[in-house]
């Protein structure tokens, strides 16, 4: 187990390596470069300005220099004059070095946001944690709506609860967000007046009000899928031997359900629920930008418009991270909760 | 001037009948498929459920509507008509009488029209797209699950890279408008078309290699038919000029396949090495069989069950990606009718008008809904055998 654990964590940062390198490699294009600069300057610059821009600020060195540089591994070079040998910081608003130093990711700098103009440590993780927050409000909707609707259905096979939860479950997973934001603001905002249609008042305080229509929205995506994934799991269940056993001993069908059943049905889910991390990383970036709430998502958007470099990478990075860690936490609980399932 | 209103029950019923065309195909096809079910094999098997039905009915709804589209629609989906700038439902247009049925949206065009031609975009684009991504995804699966070994090590490995990207930030850097002045939509354009002719050209090869009179003849046709394609999508250089694609469809296209296809490669690599241990291709094995010959003869057609039904979904779900494309505005034109560009547009405007927001987002939910529902009944029929 501990072996595996290791493999993992090991492939785990050769895929952030290779990842970082591709969206390194993507954001460094020439057309990307150019929008940077044109963004980064006052209107009507002319080319040679932009390449003097370019070059003093660094993005003219070797590619792979400068992925060391990002990376850490690398020392990273402050700007020099010519003309004068004087140096001076790439970017004043960061407090850039102006000797080399070795200042990557390894070391834990993630660079400066052209964007935001400050660090990309201090854009981003106010972000994530607004984000977190949104995220756990939508788990703690979703996985119990979904494992109930799930083991509801799955309960008794073909019943008509079945049938309508099933086509219900369908019916959600048909529906992504940037649908089910729409049609919910139409409903409870525009006609009912209920809830406000924009999330932009949470970042100072949550409330019902402001918070209920972005947490929905991006609950209801994932409740079809998990639901239906506890229901195809309870139907197995349900048609084991020892639930048979059960029954016939002379339990009740709600004990069998809720002793005997449950436990083994969810196991499958919470594969499930891990693997959505991935799906719900997009959801969020539809929905924060439909609700105007400044998270995660937000900035990955302001981020990749702008071809903010530094901090798209530490964007990208993140999610990676989020993705991969999901996975490995998913098959390494699935080992432990199923004992069946040993890992090589 | 105020514009003329009709009431709202004659807007259903001019809705109705402006999908006349839908109605009669609809009806043929459905009556034609209902009365010969029997013979129809997994197909006619829909029409023994409900949601089968449904799924079905759904689906060639939205297909007929993109065929019939200049037909359905009273208007040209990009005309602006100032008079009608954000009308409501049921506005006439007093130069010609006709109806904008769903009213107009902030640049004055029929919202009705738009989203019937949007039809015409998300079904050319998602199933195309879904084909290519299967074609893909089968060429490697299959080798990738039938050896193991450094092949399936290294391909699961690039495929487990690309799905480990939110899809999102895949797209925000691969359809970026500064993308096209650079090579790179151009190359994977030319390696993943590149999959159906080599996929093509092996499945005949390896079937038909001692028949000189049949090979040469499929071999040709898809070199022809394949390189013809091949160089119109990828170089634009189709000498007959029939086949064309603009450069942002392209780099959309490039997108959603690359973004889809690690996903079929992982189904076809499971299924593979499933049912690489089953008796008959030992048998076939044992006649000495090639190993292409194996997978593309013995084994795909033994996995055709789970692939259709995940083309299903896989649809809907490219459906669903070309609508986030829209939605933040990546690739397809601004003035484009497609579903997601046009649920952009309208979100922005909730406050003050919601009737632009809801055809468009009630055609994508239904569409993907009906190929849902078809995938559904599709595993239920299948699992009955």
């Amino acid at each position: 187990m501990f072996s595996f654990i290791i493999r993992r964590v090991g492939t785990i940062m050769l895929t952030m390596l290779c990842l970082t390198l591709v969206v390194f490699f993507l954001v460094n294009l020439e057309p990307n470069l150019k929008k940077l600069a044109i963004s980064q300057t006052e209107m009507h610059t002319s080319a040679e300005q932009l390449e003097s821009w370019l070059a003093n600020h660094g993005y003219r060195q070797n590619f792979f220099q400068r992925y060391g540089q990002w990376l850490g591994v690398l020392p990273e070079q402050p700007i020099t004059d010519p003309a004068t040998g004087n140096t001076t910081q790439r970017f004043s608003f960061c407090n850039d070095p102006t000797v080399p130093t070795f200042s990557g990711v390894l070391e834990g700098d993630f660079g400066c946001s052209t964007k935001f103009k400050t660090t990309v440590a201090a854009k981003l993780f106010p972000a994530l944690g607004a984000t977190g927050i949104l995220m756990l409000c939508v788990l703690a909707v979703m996985v119990p709506v979904s494992l109930l609707i799930g083991v509801l259905a799955g309960m008794r096979e073909g019943s008509r609860t079945d049938r309508v939860l099933s086509v219900a479950s369908i019916a959600s997973t048909a529906t992504p967000e940037y649908v089910s934001g729409v049609i919910f603001t139409v409903i409870f905002a525009s006609w009912l007046g209920w809830l406000n249609g924009s999330a932009a008042s949470a970042s100072q305080g949550i409330t019902f009000y402001n918070f209920t229509l972005p947490v929905i929205t991006l609950a209801i995506y994932g409740i079809g899928y998990i639901a239906r994934m506890t229901r195809a799991s309870m139907v197995e269940v349900m048609t084991q031997q020892y639930i048979r056993t059960a029954r016939l001993k002379g339990l009740s069908f709600k004990s069998v359900v809720v002793k005997h059943a449950l436990r083994n049905a969810l196991i499958a889910p919470f594969t499930v629920i891990m693997l959505q991390f991935p799906w719900l990383l997009t959801g969020v970036v539809i929905v924060e930008v439909m609700f105007r709430y400044q998270g995660f998502g937000y900035t990955l958007v302001e981020a990749a418009g702008n071809n903010d470099i530094d901090l798209l990478l530490g964007c990208s990075l993140v999610s990676v991270f989020i993705v991969l860690i999901t996975q490995l936490i998913s098959d390494v609980g699935y080992a432990f909760l199923n004992p069946r399932i040993r890992v090589q | 001037m105020q514009a003329q209103y009709i009431g709202a029950s004659t807007i259903i019923l001019e809705v109705l009948w402006r999908f006349w065309p839908v109605w009669v195909a609809l009806a043929i096809v459905m009556g034609a498929s209902f009365l010969y079910k029997k013979k129809l094999a997994l197909y006619g098997q829909l029409f023994d459920s409900g949601v089968g039905i449904a799924g079905v009915f759904i689906c060639l709804f939205w297909l007929f509507t993109a065929i019939f589209a200049s037909t359905v629609s009273p208007f040209d989906p990009l005309g602006q008509i100032p008079i009608m700038k954000d009308t409501l439902p049921g506005a006439i247009e007093p130069q010609s009488g006709l109806v904008y049925l769903f009213g107009g949206d902030k640049l004055a065009r029929d919202v009705f029209s738009r989203m019937v031609y949007g039809s015409q975009i998300v079904l050319i684009i998602a199933p195309a797209a879904t084909g290519f991504a299967l074609m893909v995804g089968i060429t490697l699966g299959l080798p990738a699950g039938y050896y193991g070994g450094k092949i399936d090590s290294i391909l699961s490995f690039l495929a487990n890279l690309v799905l480990a990207f939110p899809v999102i930030l895949l797209f925000y850097l691969l359809v970026t408008p500064g993308i096209m002045d650079t090579p790179i939509p151009y190359a994977l354009a030319g390696v993943f078309f590149l999959f159906p002719i080599i996929f093509f050209c092996v499945l005949f090869w390896t079937r038909f290699k001692n028949r000189p009179d049949r090979i040469y003849i499929l071999l040709g046709l898809t070199l022809v038919i394949g390189g013809w394609i091949y160089l119109g999508l990828v170089f634009d250089r189709d000498p007959l000029h029939i086949v064309h694609i603009d450069p942002n469809q392209l780099n959309i296209f490039v997108a959603v396949v690359f973004a889809s296809s690690p996903g079929v490669f992982r189904i076809v690599r499971g299924l593979t090495m499933d049912i690489k241990t089953r008796d008959y291709v030992a048998a076939a094995q044992t006649r000495g069989e090639s190993p292409w010959y194996i997978m593309l003869w013995e084994i795909l057609p033994n996995a055709r069950g789970p692939l259709i039904v995940d083309a299903c979904l896989r649809i809907g779900y490219t459906t669903i990606l070309l609508g986030t494309l829209g939605y933040f505005g990546l690739g397809l034109a601004p003035e484009s009718p497609d579903w997601g560009t046009a649920i952009k547009d309208a979100s922005r405007l909730l406050r003050s008008f919601i009737h632009p927001a809801l055809p468009p987002t009630i055609a994508l939910m239904s569409f993907v809904l009906g190929l849902n529902l078809l995938a559904d009944s599709l595993r239920e029929q299948s699992m009955k055998d």
